[in-house]
């Protein structure tokens, strides 16, 4: 695993995604809720793009008729047949066990520290005005 | 789940489906890029007709499905074509995202649009069935010739569904005839026998897609509350139709029509021909018009699509379920550019040798259609 600086925060809207290439895999990358999110842009069950996947809530129903809505915007649906992953985690909905999205770790990091190394920018050249989203791929 | 397949999917780069595999696809839906897009297929007296009525279709909605999917238009989010338009009515875009990354080298059209078998105004309807069969020639199998283009009849107006295969046998470049399995009778009714007959001496497959509204309620015990419920009827319904297709005596009458049932799935069909086996080994005597067990016209005449595939848990339960129908009835089918797509690449997940394979992706459905 390496670190690879792949945008500036600013570059991904909330409730956007960005698709990169690190050593020719496709990494999406959400942005929701603040937070950032990297996973292997393959769903599992048959290969369909996530990063046109619905972003939508994790919605649950203690009972017929009651439900909550909760992670608003946290879960992926897959763009093909609707299997449902946690976008933090990779981990599918109905087989939490077996069945997940490669996800890897996400850090925002100022421009400042970036260009004192040992992290230089290998996808984007760094100005220290910036904070930058970093995946370790 | 079968692990192998799951590693597979989730590594390393994929190679294009076209570098292992030549594949026919029996299930693809083409779209008009909006509704008004028929309109040059169609005559001035129906053109007015559709301006100013539309057609007919029995459920409560226009533009969309009396049980809406969770993505619009039936559709993979990722088939809308970047030009505008819906979901697979762009040529070049569908050849870029699936015949071409897919190594398709033929693909079967079919329609939904304006769904022809619901109209009940039979005149208007015989005009939208030649408009669509034409459309599907000029925009689709001629400027791209992997594409071929299905005879759509609405079976219940028996006499223009016969002018119309007359008139698409004669233009030549159709594989097939469709009739739906979701229309007014059972299609194992002798009302509609001579679309059977003259399709046996074309010697032009039946197909049946699944879907329509005919007016009945989707499943035999009403109508459910969920999508999730509805979408069961697609194999149940195709169950029936074979039912009935078979007990009516339409592949002893017609011993050499081929039927082809798409986009039903296969996991129902060992179960319903034991039934009718079962059945027909203690009523005989009520059908003496049989005169074969239902299972010998079943491995005989009808073929079915893969998708949606089946996907138990235990791989090795759908290798049983293919060895029980057969290899050599199976046509794969993606559902392209529909939500429920199946790829070529990850679809029908249990081992099987290249030569099975091939079978399944190509050379049954090269028989069936003569490719």
């Amino acid at each position: 695993m390496s670190r690879h600086v792949v945008a500036r925060t600013s570059d991904i809207a909330s409730g956007g995604n960005k698709v990169v290439t690190i050593n020719s895999r496709e990494i999406v990358v959400f942005h929701v809720n603040g937070r950032f999110f990297a996973l292997l842009n393959r769903c599992p069950h048959e290969g369909a793009p996530l990063h046109k996947a619905a972003c939508v809530a994790h919605l649950s129903a203690p009972e017929p008729g009651a439900f909550t809505r909760t992670r608003v915007g946290e879960m992926l649906r897959c763009p093909w047949h609707g299997w449902e992953f946690d976008m933090a985690t990779g981990q599918s909905y109905f087989d939490p066990k077996g069945t997940k999205v490669r996800s890897y770790p996400v850090a925002v990091a100022e421009g400042r520290e970036l260009a004192k190394g040992p992290y230089v920018a290998e996808t984007f050249p760094v100005t220290v005005e910036d904070s930058y989203v970093i995946v370790e791929a | 789940m079968n692990d192998a397949v799951l590693e597979k999917t989730g590594s390393e780069t994929i190679a294009p489906a076209g570098a292992r595999l030549k594949v026919i696809d029996c299930d693809i839906h083409p779209s008009l890029p909006n509704r008004n897009a028929i309109l040059p297929f169609l005559s001035k007296r129906w053109q007015e007709h559709f301006l100013a009525y539309g057609d007919h279709l029995r459920t409560p909605f226009l533009g969309t499905t009396p049980y809406p999917r969770s993505s619009p238009l039936i559709a993979r989010r990722d088939a809308w074509p970047p030009t505008g338009g819906n979901p697979g009515s762009d040529l070049d875009f569908m050849r870029l995202q699936h015949l071409d990354a897919n190594g398709i080298e033929f693909g079967i059209l079919q329609v939904l649009d304006l769904f022809l078998f619901s109209q009940q105004n039979l005149e208007f309807g015989a005009a939208i069935q030649r408009a669509i069969n034409e459309w599907q020639l000029e925009c689709w199998s001629k400027p791209e010739p992997r594409l071929k283009a299905s005879i759509l009849v609405g079976q219940d107006d028996v006499p223009s569904a016969i002018a119309e295969i007359e008139r698409c046998a004669k233009v030549g470049g159709y594989v097939q005839i469709n009739v739906c399995p979701r229309a007014n009778e059972p299609l194992g009714r002798r009302r509609y026998w001579p679309i059977y007959e003259r399709a046996q001496e074309l010697d032009l497959p039946l197909g049946i897609h699944v879907g329509g509204y005919g007016g009945h309620a989707p499943t035999a015990s009403g109508h459910p509350s969920y999508y999730n419920e509805e979408h069961h009827s697609n194999a149940h319904s195709m169950a029936s139709q074979l039912t009935s297709f078979v007990i009516e005596g339409v592949p002893e009458r017609f011993p050499r029509l081929k039927f082809v049932f798409i986009e039903g799935g296969y996991g129902w069909v060992p179960a319903t021909t034991w039934r009718m086996d079962q059945h027909f080994e203690r009523f005989r005597s009520e059908v003496p018009h049989l005169k074969r067990k239902p299972s010998e016209y079943v491995r005989q005449n009808f073929w079915f699509t893969t998708q949606p595939s089946e996907e138990p848990d235990n791989a090795g339960h759908l290798r049983a379920l293919i060895e029980w129908i057969g290899v050599d009835r199976l046509l794969f089918s993606s559902d392209y550019p529909h939500w429920d797509f199946d790829d070529p690449r990850f679809a029908i997940r249990t081992p099987l040798t290249d030569s099975e394979r091939t079978k399944i992706f190509n050379d049954n459905a090269r028989r069936v259609y003569k490719l």
